[in-house]
C-alpha cells in the first residue's frame, strides 16, 4: 500500500472515531462540570469537579441501582450461557428434526419488538408477583439474551473438528464428558465472548427496567437515572446524569479490553493437521 | 485383545445409499487386518461401525463372542487412532495420552506409570509437557498412537493414520506401527486406500468396493490369485496389465502375438464354458529382458517398442506403447486405477532387471511364462485361471 493510500485509510478512520467518540467525550465533559457551568457553552470544563460524581454514590437509589445491574446482569448471562452453550451444541453437531427451526425461531424472537411486550409482560408479572423483583427482570433478559447466545455459540461449535469428539467418544468419555471436557474448553473463547455479549445486551437495556419495576427493589442503573432529581426542584441534574452515565459505560469498557486478545485468539491451532 | 465377527454387517443410510453390504469377517485375536479400497468402496464406515460411531443397520458385531451392536463406544473397549489424529489442543502430551485413563478413572500412579511406558515406546519422553501445536506431523501421530495403546485395549482401529504425513516419514511410521502391533500383539483393524500400504503392513488384506466384499486374503494370496478384474487392478504397483485377447484353438491371439494356453488352462476355461473374448491379466514383474534369461519353459517372446524407460535403481520400468487396439474399457477396472480414467492405457509396463539394457525409444524383445497370465471374463470381472 503507497504512502498516499495509508494516509487517507487513516484519516477515514479518524473521522468515524472522532464521529464516535465526540458525544462520549461531551457526557466525560459534563460529569467534570459544575453545575452551575454547565450551561456555559464550553467544550472543556472551566472548573473541574468530582462532585457529581461524589454526589451520585451518596445517592443511594444509584448504589442500589448498580447493585441490581450488575446482580441481575451476572445472574442472567450465567442462565443464557448455560442453557445456550448446551442449546447451541445441540443445533451445532446433533441431527434432530427442527433443528433449523429451533436457530429460526430464537433469531424470530430477536427481532421481535421488545415494546410489544411490555404491557402484557407488566400484566402478567403482577399477577404471578414477579413485578418489581430481580426473577421479573432476569425471566425477559435471558429470553432475549438466549438468541443471541445460541447463534452465536453454534458459529463456534461448528469450528470444532468433529474427530475430537469421536476421540473423546473412543476414549471413554460419555456424550456430557467429551461436551464438557473437550468442547467446552476448546469453545471457551467463544464462550467468554458471548458472554460479554450477553451481559452488554442485560446490562444496557432501558424498557424492561423502567416498566417492570416501582422501585429500587429490583430498577437496574440505567433505569434509576432516569429518576435522578437536582439538589432543588429549580436545579437541573445534567451533571448528575453524565457521571452516571460515564460509571455505567466504565465495565464495559473495562470487560472487552480484558477480554479482546481472548476473544481474538484460537484455541483450537494443532488440534488436527493445519 | 479379543476376536471380532462381522456377521452380515450392513449399513444403509436414511437415503437408501447402501454403504456396506452383508459383510461377513472373523478377525482372530491378536491378527492385524487391513481394509483397503478406492475411496467410497465402505471401509471407512465398517470400520466406524466397529468403533460404534455409526450405527449398524443389519447384522451382528461381535467382540469375544458378545454381541456388541447396541453398546456405546465407550463400553466395547476399542481404541481408534484418527487420520487427523484427533488431539486434544488445550490438554499437553501427557493430558492427550492420559485421557482414556482419567475417564477410566484410573489410579494417578498407575496412570503416570502407563503414560510413561507409552511414552518410551513411542519415543515421546521429551515432548510430555508440549502442546499439540508445538508437534510435527509426525510427533502428533505417535501422541494419537500412545492414547490408542495407553489403556491397553481389546482392539485398536486406524482410520488412515499415515495419510497425513510425507513419504519418508510414513514409510518410518509404517514400519513402526508394524513393530508395536506385534510387540503388542493387540488385534488391529486398518484403514487405508494406499495398496502399498496395505500389502507391507497386515496379516490379511480385505479388499472392498462399492460396499462389497471383493477378496480376503494374505498379501501374496491377492497378489498372486486375484479373484476378479477389480482386485487385480488394484493389487500391485505398477498395475497389472490388461489386453484384449480372443480364445481360438489352443492359442490367445492378443496384440502382442498368439500366445500358447497350458493344457491346465485350457481345461478350465471349457470347464467354465468361458465365452471366446477374454481381458488377458499379466503382472509387469511377469516380463524379462529377453536378451538376459534363457526360458526353461514354454515362453512367450514378442517384440516391443520402448516409449519411457524410468530407471530406479534397484529396477527398470518400460512402457511398451501399443496400438490403440489394445485398450481396454471395463468398469471393472474403473474404480481400480487410482486416476480414475477407468481405462488401460493401450500400453504395457513391463518391470525388467537393472541390467536389461533395454533403451528409450528402442525396440526390446520381451518374454513371459504363458503359465503366468490371468484370464479374466470382460462382463462379471471373474478371473477364469484363479483354480489352475
Amino acid at each position: 500500500m503507497g504512502g498516499n493510500a495509508r494516509a487517507r485509510w487513516a484519516l477515514l478512520d479518524l473521522l468515524v472515531l472522532v464521529y464516535a467518540l465526540v458525544p462520549v467525550a461531551w457526557i466525560a465533559s459534563l460529569s467534570f462540570k459544575e453545575p452551575s457551568t454547565v450551561s456555559a457553552g464550553t467544550f472543556w470544563p472551566t472548573k473541574w469537579t468530582w462532585s457529581n460524581y461524589a454526589g451520585i454514590f451518596r445517592n443511594d437509589d444509584f448504589v442500589r441501582g448498580l447493585v441490581n445491574s450488575i446482580g441481575i446482569g451476572l445472574i442472567s448471562t450465567a442462565i443464557a450461557i448455560a442453557l445456550g452453550t448446551m442449546a447451541a451444541y445441540a443445533v451445532a453437531r446433533l441431527r434432530f428434526p427442527g433443528r433449523n427451526a429451533v436457530l429460526g425461531l430464537s433469531l424470530l424472537i430477536s427481532m421481535f419488538p421488545q415494546i410489544s411486550l411490555v404491557t402484557p409482560l407488566f400484566e402478567i408479572e403482577r399477577r404471578l408477583g414477579l413485578f418489581n423483583t430481580w426473577p421479573g427482570l432476569i425471566v425477559p433478559y435471558v429470553t432475549f439474551a438466549l438468541p443471541l447466545t445460541i447463534y452465536t455459540l453454534s458459529t463456534f461449535f461448528r469450528e470444532i473438528p468433529w474427530d475430537l469428539e469421536k476421540a473423546a467418544t473412543m476414549d471413554g468419555a460419555s456424550p456430557f464428558q467429551a461436551f464438557r471436557l473437550v468442547i467446552v474448553p476448546l469453545a471457551l473463547p467463544g464462550v467468554v465472548t458471548t458472554a460479554i455479549l450477553a451481559f452488554i445486551l442485560c446490562w444496557n437495556d432501558f424498557l424492561f427496567s423502567i416498566s417492570l419495576t416501582s422501585s429500587n427493589a429490583a430498577r437496574t442503573a440505567p433505569a434509576t437515572i432516569s429518576y435522578f432529581t437536582g439538589s432543588s426542584q429549580f436545579e437541573d441534574p445534567t451533571g448528575s446524569i453524565a457521571a452516571a452515565a460515564v460509571v455505567i459505560t466504565i465495565p464495559i469498557v473495562v470487560f472487552v479490553l480484558a477480554f479482546q486478545r481472548r476473544i481474538v485468539s484460537g484455541l483450537t491451532s494443532g488440534a488436527v493437521k493445519g | 485383545m479379543a476376536e471380532i465377527v462381522l456377521a452380515g454387517l450392513t449399513k444403509r443410510y436414511p437415503d437408501g445409499t447402501l454403504a456396506v453390504e452383508r459383510f461377513d469377517l472373523t478377525i482372530a485375536d491378536g491378527e492385524f487386518i487391513i481394509l483397503v479400497g478406492p475411496s467410497g468402496c465402505g471401509k471407512s464406515t465398517t470400520l466406524n461401525m466397529i468403533a460404534g460411531l455409526e450405527d449398524i443397520t443389519d447384522g451382528e458385531l461381535r467382540i469375544d463372542g458378545t454381541r456388541v451392536n447396541e453398546r456405546a463406544p465407550r463400553d466395547r473397549d476399542i481404541a481408534m487412532v484418527f487420520q487427523s489424529y484427533a488431539l486434544y489442543p488445550h490438554m499437553t502430551v501427557r493430558e492427550n495420552i492420559g485421557f482414556p485413563l482419567r475417564l477410566a478413572k484410573t489410579a494417578k500412579a498407575e496412570a503416570g506409570r502407563r503414560i510413561d511406558e507409552a511414552a518410551r515406546l513411542l519415543d515421546l519422553g521429551e515432548l510430555l509437557d508440549r502442546k499439540p501445536a508445538n508437534l510435527s506431523g509426525g510427533q502428533r501421530q505417535r501422541v494419537a498412537m500412545g492414547r490408542a495403546i495407553v489403556r491397553d485395549p481389546k482392539a485398536f482401529l486406524m482410520d488412515e493414520p499415515l495419510s497425513n504425513l510425507d513419504a519418508r516419514l510414513r514409510v518410518q511410521m509404517r514400519t513402526m506401527i508394524s513393530r508395536l502391533q506385534k510387540r503388542l500383539g493387540t488385534t488391529t483393524v486398518y484403514v487405508t486406500h494406499d495398496q502399498t500400504e496395505a500389502m507391507t503392513l497386515g496379516d490379511r488384506i480385505v479388499l472392498m468396493r462399492r460396499g462389497v466384499l471383493q477378496q480376503i486374503g494374505p498379501p501374496q494370496e491377492l497378489y498372486e490369485h486375484p479373484r476378479n478384474l477389480f482386485v487385480a487392478g488394484f493389487i500391485g504397483s505398477p498395475s497389472m496389465n490388461f489386453l484384449p485377447c480372443e480364445v481360438t484353438g489352443g492359442h490367445l491371439r492378443t496384440i502382442i502375438g498368439d500366445v500358447p494356453l497350458t493344457s491346465a488352462t485350457r481345461r478350465v476355461l471349457a470347464d467354465r464354458d468361458a465365452p471366446e473374448e477374454l481381458i488377458l491379466g499379466l503382472r509387469p514383474e511377469a516380463f524379462d529382458d529377453a536378451r538376459l534369461v534363457r526360458p526353461d519353459g514354454p515362453a512367450h517372446t514378442f517384440t516391443g517398442h520402448v516409449d519411457i524407460l524410468e530407471s530406479l535403481g534397484s529396477e527398470k520400468l518400460a512402457h511398451i506403447a501399443l496400438d490403440e487396439a489394445g485398450a481396454i474399457r471395463s468398469e471393472h477396472l474403473a474404480e481400480a486405477f487410482s486416476d480414475g480414467s477407468g481405462e488401460a492405457r493401450a500400453q504395457l509396463v513391463a518391470h525388467l532387471d537393472p541390467k536389461s539394457p533395454a533403451r528409450e525409444g528402442e525396440d526390446v524383445v520381451l518374454t513371459f511364462d504363458p503359465s503366468a497370465l490371468h484370464l479374466f471374463d470382460p462382463d462379471s470381472g471373474l478371473n477364469l485361471t484363479n483354480a489352475v
